[in-house]
């Protein structure tokens, strides 16, 4: 049990301990971090490859089918296929195209996907880098893949790319608000913005999913988030029915393959920092606190491709409408709502900040039921 | 309006090609779009990627001859483009179809409307942006239908069934059992269908109120099948015109309101379960014995390129699943017709495409592209 839950610590301490042997202490220091730095390198795109993976067979499921089944046991080496296949095939650059953004896109994409991940705590004690900014610097850098999508969008030069990448950086623009205003509420409540931190104040189940505030927010949380990384409902800056493939029309082989890295690394990004903020992140019983972590973030992984598999795409102007109208005000109330959970002197908070709650989830219903479709009736001629 | 010092932005109109190789033009087919940002501003639709010369190469032999190139009209509704061309040549030559035949071809027609319609809801929900869920739960139901069209012509969708004055071959036996499992089996799928589709959320947002096509405007420009009755136009040829033995059957025209896409999808819904009611009547009525073609039709099937029908034209038209499909032959009194017209109903509802698109978004102009249900092989022939 204890080994289980240590495994991947002992692992780096071990390696570090006989490199101290004929090393000096700099270096050990340096090989500390090139450990965490490999280890996040390699997480980063096996995690991506196999959940391409389980990606294809949940919606094959949902759709009656199989999914991959023909390279290795249950289509296991689909990815590694894929790879090959991705790596070997013909780079094309359009004519007319900015060759050095077009170039840069891809490979700028993939970076703050990957830097989001030195911040999350994936188990106890294994958390790359405990920034006491933690939760910033993720919403922060994950902002930056949008940038990229545009310079990739505008170096294809080709109409829909840019359709999409207007697109992209919209939907982020309009996100980004409510999204951060979600988390406010538990950094009221954890008193700060480290990740490590924040999980651990969720120590003993007392995660704040299970408060009324923190039941709410973590909805907007992950709606919002979906929406940061382009997956459906909210995948408009693809749009493939609409624009083709958006941004990335003009992308084939691995820089596409890049850009389609980018997207599932966020997803699961996403998804370990809604459990790291809202469903105390790697905290539980028996199990090793990795493997928590893990299982919490692919309850939120799945959920995003049963999205997939069932809604269809909301229209750009809807998405817009939903992420202002909807999310922001509501987001603003449940900071108000958690304040007072957080701030009122002990006996009544949790009484008034649940009314308040209530309050504040029926004031969205009314403002917004105007705007809700109508259910039709049909008549017959005779 | 401009106040004090502020001017507005400067903007450009953006003009893209939307197809003819696109995701969602349902084939090779161009909509030149003007965009104002995301609004539509202009929109031009350009066809004849497809052309296949349809009409001129069946004036080029003989009657019979054409019966298989009706398939690839609309490859969807193979069964019913037979109907509509066996009809018109059996008005011109004065072929008269027994009663048993009559029955087996009602049983195709409305077989092939449940197919057209369940793939048209698939299809337009791909359209709409789901990850082909839908699709592949309709590729599901109506691969049992084509495999019943496989048992009784030889091939899914290719079917060539038809012949003038009746059918090709009987129907096999076990077949009307099949047909009543199909039957049995549809309302549940129609259910499953509407409670992961028509209630929605999103589905319902992005279709109501978006491509609106009035009254006035479907009737004077044309418009027929589901999109004119989604309008409110009490107009089915099945109940205008009774031909075949569709008056021997009960069932009920569904009417939109709006005109919207969303009235669109619906009423095709609804017709599939009008469908289900005809072909539940028609199994019950249907007579075990009789001919399936009458005798002067088999003459011209024995024999098709020596047989001709006397000089003189005739028009006859049919309740597609996409609108009236109509075939206008003319006769010189030799083996081959003399002029060979189709009316596509997938051609003309397109016609009204940037009336409705105007002021929409782009995504928007997919949508209504998907529903007023297009086959390519129809639109351009």
């Amino acid at each position: 049990m204890e080994f289980a839950e240590n495994i991947f610590v002992s692992l780096k301490q071990g390696i570090l301990k006989v490199l101290a042997n004929f090393l000096p202490d700099w270096m050990v220091v340096l090989a500390a971090i090139l450990i965490s730095i490999t280890a996040i390198a390699i997480f980063g795109p096996v995690t991506m490859m196999y959940l391409t993976w389980l990606e294809r067979k949940v919606v094959g499921r949902i759709q009656n089918r199989f999914g991959p089944n023909r390279v290795g046991i249950f289509g296991l080496l689909q990815p590694i296929a894929d790879g090959i296949k991705m790596l070997t095939k013909e780079d094309i650059v359009p004519e007319s195209a900015d060759r050095v953004t077009h170039f840069l896109a891809p490979v700028i994409v993939v970076m703050p996907a990957l830097l989001v991940f030195s911040v999350l705590p994936f188990g106890r004690g294994m958390t790359a880098v405990n920034l006491n900014v933690g939760l910033l610097f993720f919403l922060a850098v994950s902002t930056l893949s949008t940038f990229a999508i545009f310079m990739g969008s505008w170096g294809s030069r080709n109409k829909f790319s840019v359709l999409g990448g207007m697109r992209a950086v919209a939907q982020m623009v309009s996100y980004e608000v409510p999204m951060v205003l979600s988390v406010v509420p538990v950094i009221l409540a954890a008193g700060t913005l480290s990740t490590v931190e924040i999980v651990e104040a969720q120590a003993g189940g007392k995660w704040f999913l299970f408060t009324p505030w923190g039941f709410f927010a973590c909805l907007i949380f992950f709606l919002c988030g979906v929406a940061e990384v382009n997956r459906t409902p909210f995948d408009i800056a693809e749009g493939e029915s609409e624009i083709i493939a958006g941004f990335h029309t003009e992308y084939s082989g691995m820089k596409f393959a890049l850009f389609y890295m980018a997207e599932f690394m966020g997803a699961f990004a996403v998804s370990g920092l809604t459990v790291t903020l809202f469903l105390g992140g790697w905290q539980g019983p028996w199990l090793p606190s990795w493997l928590w972590f893990l299982l919490k973030t692919y309850l939120f992984v799945l959920v995003m491709i049963w999205f997939r598999g069932t809604f269809p795409r909301l229209r750009v102007d809807q998405l817009m409408g939903f992420a202002w109208k909807v999310l922001l005000p509501f987001a603003l109330l449940n900071v108000f709502v958690a304040a007072l959970w957080t701030l009122l002197p002990a006996p009544k908070n949790h009484l008034v900040a649940l009314a308040a709650e209530i309050a504040a989830v029926f004031l969205i219903w009314f403002f917004s039921r105007k705007d809700a479709p109508q259910k039709r009736t049909y008549t017959y001629a005779t | 309006m401009t106040t004090g010092s502020q001017t507005p932005l400067e903007t450009q109109m953006l003009e893209v090609s939307v197809g003819p190789q696109h995701p969602s033009t349902h084939g090779v087919f161009r909509m030149n779009v003007v965009l104002d940002g995301e609004n539509i501003v202009k929109l031009k639709p350009v066809m004849g990627y497809l052309h296949r010369n349809h009409e001129q190469l069946a004036e080029n032999m003989s009657y019979l001859g054409s019966m298989p190139f009706t398939d690839r009209l609309d490859y969807i509704c193979g069964m019913t483009n037979n109907f509509a061309y066996a009809l018109a040549v059996e008005k011109l030559a004065g072929i008269e179809v027994p009663e048993k035949a009559q029955y087996i071809r009602v049983l195709m027609a409305e077989l092939t409307r449940l197919v057209n319609h369940t793939l048209l809801v698939g299809f337009l929900l791909n359209d709409l942006g789901a990850f082909f869920t839908p699709v592949l739960y309709a590729f599901r139901e109506r691969e049992k239908i084509l495999d019943l069209f496989e048992a009784v012509a030889g091939s899914r969708m290719m079917v060539n069934y038809f012949r003038f004055g009746g059918v090709k071959a009987d129907l096999p036996e076990g077949f009307l059992g099949k047909v009543k499992e199909i039957l049995r089996n549809y309302p549940k799928f129609l259910d499953e269908f509407e409670r992961l589709l028509s209630e929605n959320e999103i589905l319902r947002s992005r279709c109501q109120n978006v491509g609106i096509l009035t009254k006035e405007l479907a009737v004077s420009s044309s418009i027929t099948g589901p999109m004119l009755r989604a309008s409110g136009v009490n107009y089915d040829i099945r109940k205008v015109d009774r031909y075949s033995i569709y008056d021997r059957f009960d069932f009920r025209v569904p009417l939109g309101s709006v005109g919207d896409v969303y009235d669109r999808y619906y009423i095709r819904i609804l017709e599939m379960r009008e469908s289900l009611k005809i072909l539940e009547q028609l199994i019950k009525q249907y007579p075990e014995k009789g001919d399936i073609i009458s005798a002067k039709g088999a003459q011209a099937a024995k024999t098709p390129r020596m047989w001709k029908p006397a000089a003189g034209d005739a028009y006859a038209r049919i309740e597609g699943p996409k609108g009236e499909l109509g075939f206008y032959v003319v006769s010189d009194g030799t083996p081959k017709p003399y002029r060979y017209h189709v009316r596509p109903p997938s051609f003309i509802n397109l016609t009204i495409l940037e009336d409705m698109c105007l002021g929409h978004k782009v995504a928007d102009a997919i949508v209504i592209l998907g529903s007023v249900d297009i086959v390519l092989g129809e639109v351009d022939r």
